[in-house]
């Protein structure tokens, strides 16, 4: 079969299973949008911005699990992607990009629309390729596919040259192995690690379980559960750890790190063993690593090598899937029972309970509330997908996820624009959710262009912003570090309202708690994508909350009621 | 014994021999703050594979920290801690020194003859040198020949090789794309 280059990259990706791509066309990439033409199977979704396209398909992928594909042309178009890159990077998201490149002959010329793409994402991808011969072409995208999904997924770049695009081959398709010398996810785990790995668990009075996203990844939920539930540990939760195990499961304390749940961050500080699964010590979640968990033995479980001992020094390290790993490990766990360390949990979640602004009387909207009760109208069941910021904390506090990837946030990166455009992308992949894209005023006018993108594929979400006028997270920072200068954190906003319906999409304004109920049924009840505006308390504080590199437990709390600031 | 205490650790890569590998690597070292103090690359018996010797200060860097890191990029097809066994490690230098008059090139023998060292070329006003050693005795060599004058100098860093039968290699081949003709295409030899 004759078919040009850019033929083969759809041959290919009909071959690895997409059915959904995300992209901006632009003239490097040209081809491979007319060779699109022949290949309806594959829906195209046309975004705003290639940044959109990036985290579309990195809200797809962490839908899903499979992989996201994002499609730009060269320059502009590619280095629009970058920050979707590092974003996926970041959080180990499996996304392959396509961008188009100037003919062979005119890399390296300055050509109109060159950008050196792979030098410019290779510090920010799992892989990239600069495709020089068409014959590579298969052999690359079947790789680029294996090594994003696989192992410690992440982001993997394909340049495409125009001119190799165009040229035609008899093509055929590579079957059998793949042979990547190089590449060489763990395989079988040492049984030396896991019976160390025993001793420290039935030797342990204080453990816990710090869950990350890599129990996600390896689908190790019910093994995480059966191992909590034997040896009785506690669970505290990473934010992409969410879902890792139901919140409402009572062993599950909640979100640990810098605005994680006060019991978690002084179980962690009390426990004499770390279990820690698929997380990977960031300093959001140690706070001062000289004081973290300094009474505690440490196990670590990873797939990724390069993460053990990074930044925390452990003391059993198990390289591995997660899934396999506890599957060696959890016949020889024997049950247990630990009353007097759960009670202390128990005694630190009371305090919070009453510190609790929801517990509180307050005449304010606050997000707080907001967020809390759309998990109540929801039936705590939605896809939720924040952006960066306040909101996205009081997410992970307010909003209790009882299956695994019904959260979708840019924690590692901490993208802001990150929650529309990967809302749409989660929504093609989980079409049968209900997805709520949860927003602040900032982020979400980073890329409220993608409001033309939902509009034109009338995409099926609901989007909350919680407007408080302020770039709410930083002016926290600057009212306890800064003494209140709020130096470029106040917001002039546009009328939200009126926007949405500019792009032609229903939207509503809340202004007052009763109303959040009708609002939730309001969204609900626009087939295509609704907009609601919920007006809340500008000075919001996220509680609590552990300094920048300030011990784990030495937590800024809510003041409890009478007790005065 | 050529390893008590190293005051440097000396990892060996070998790579697949494509265009970017080595900038992959650099990239790595500078994104990571990896503080390396020497980098070579050069070709092995098979033309797919490169190798790469890096020696870091052990005071300041974790191998391991290295290691699994190098690992983890595509192109690095397997990774050794040689300085953590028994090895032989080897550095080049070319020292170019004033030797006008009869006494310096006495001194220029004299000195060679103590270490593993020759002068390659002589001429009225100057002199090169070659040294090959240990890095160390390298270093001792270059003191030895700085009082005489050196004007100029180039070194290769270290190579090493793990005594013994421990072979570093890998069985990999590269998979040439099948043509519909059955031809394999033609591939360009790539250099690092």
């Amino acid at each position: 079969m004759l078919l040009s280059g850019a033929e083969i990259i759809m041959e290919c990706l009909l071959r690895e299973g997409v059915e959904v791509m995300f992209g901006y066309p632009g003239g490097a990439i040209l081809p491979t949008y007319d060779a699109m033409t022949k290949y309806p199977q594959i829906h195209h979704v046309l975004v705003r911005h290639e940044q959109g396209a990036g985290h579309m398909a990195d809200g797809y992928a962490r839908a899903t699990g499979k992989v996201g594909v994002a499609i730009a042309t060269s320059g502009p178009g590619a280095t629009n992607l970058v920050t979707a890159i590092a974003t996926a990077m970041m959080d180990s998201s499996p996304i392959v990009c396509i961008t188009g490149q100037v003919p062979r002959g005119s890399i390296g010329t300055d050509a109109f629309q060159e950008t050196d793409v792979t030098g410019v994402t290779l510090p920010v991808t799992k892989h990239n390729y600069l495709v020089m011969d068409v014959h590579e072409l298969p052999y690359i995208i079947r790789e680029a596919f294996h090594i994003a999904r696989t192992g410690r997924p992440g982001p993997v770049l394909i340049d495409v040259p125009k001119d190799v695009q165009n040229e035609k081959i008899e093509f055929v398709y590579p079957e059998g192995e793949l042979t990547l010398p190089g590449y060489h996810p763990p395989k079988e785990t040492d049984h030396k690690d896991i019976e160390a790995a025993l001793e420290l668990i039935h030797s342990s009075e204080r453990p816990i379980i710090l869950a990350g996203h890599g129990i996600l990844m390896s689908g190790a939920m019910q093994e995480v559960r059966e191992l909590a539930e034997r040896a009785q540990i506690p669970v505290a939760l990473t934010l992409l750890g969410k879902g890792a195990m139901p919140e409402d499961h009572p062993l599950v304390i909640g979100m640990m790190g810098m605005h994680g749940e006060a019991a978690s961050n002084y179980a962690i500080q009390e426990a004499d063993l770390l279990i820690a699964l698929g997380m990977r010590f960031d300093d959001r979640v140690t706070g001062n690593l000289n004081t973290y968990a300094r009474k505690a033995k440490k196990i670590h479980i990873d797939i990724d090598p390069s993460e053990i001992n990074k930044n925390v020094k452990v003391d059993v390290g198990i390289c591995g899937d997660l899934r396999a790993v506890l599957t060696q490990l959890l016949p020889h766990v024997a049950s247990m029972s630990h009353p007097e360390w759960l009670n202390r949990i128990r005694d630190w979640q009371e305090d919070s309970d009453e510190r609790d602004i929801l517990n509180q009387q307050v005449d304010k909207l606050l997000g707080a509330q907001v967020i809390n009760d759309l998990w109540k109208f929801t039936g705590g069941d939605a896809i939720t997908v924040t952006d960066v910021g306040q909101h996205q904390m009081l997410e992970a506090q307010y909003y209790p996820h009882k299956r695994p990837a019904t959260l979708i946030t840019s924690g590692g990166l901490g993208t802001m624009g990150f929650g529309l455009p990967a809302a749409i992308g989660a929504k093609f992949g989980r079409p049968d959710e209900e997805v709520w894209a949860i927003v602040g005023d900032g982020g979400f006018q980073m890329t409220l262009c993608e409001l033309a993108t939902a509009k034109q594929e009338n995409v099926d979400i609901n989007i909350a912003i919680i407007n408080n006028a302020f770039l709410g997270m930083v002016r926290q920072w600057q009212e306890f570090f800064y003494e209140e200068r709020y130096q470029a954190t106040p917001m002039f906003n546009p009328d939200f309202v009126r926007l949405a319906e500019a792009y032609g999409i229903p939207a509503m304004r809340v202004t007052s708690r009763d109303q959040i109920e009708e609002s939730v049924q309001f969204a609900r009840s626009v087939k295509g994508p609704a907009l609601v505006e919920y007006v809340v308390e500008k000075e919001e504080i996220v509680y609590p909350m552990v300094p920048a590199g300030a011990d784990l437990d030495a937590m800024m709390r809510r003041p409890k009621p009478g007790e005065g600031k | 014994m050529e390893q008590q205490k190293p005051k440097k650790h000396i990892l060996v890569a070998l790579v697949e021999n494509k265009p970017g590998v080595l900038n992959r690597v650099a990239s790595l070292f500078r994104r990571r703050n990896f503080n390396v103090d020497s980098l070579t690359v050069g070709r092995t018996h098979k033309p797919h594979i490169s190798r790469m010797t890096i020696t870091v200060d052990s005071a300041r860097m974790d191998p391991r920290r290295i290691a699994t890191n190098l690992f983890k990029l595509i192109n690095v097809i397997d990774v050794a801690v040689v300085s953590q066994e028994p090895h032989v490690s080897r550095d080049l230098a070319l020292v170019k020194v004033r030797a006008n008059d009869a006494e310096s090139r006495n001194s220029l023998t004299l000195i060679c003859e103590r270490y593993p060292a020759r002068i390659v070329d002589i001429g009225p006003d100057v002199a090169i040198l070659e040294i090959v050693g240990q890095e160390e005795q390298v270093e001792e060599f270059i003191e030895q020949v700085k009082p005489l004058g050196i004007v100029e100098m180039v070194r290769t860093g270290v190579v090493a090789m793990g005594r013994g039968t421990r072979i570093l290699d890998s069985a990999y081949e590269p998979v040439v794309p099948v043509t519909s003709n059955g031809n394999g295409a033609n591939y360009q030899q790539y250099s690092v």
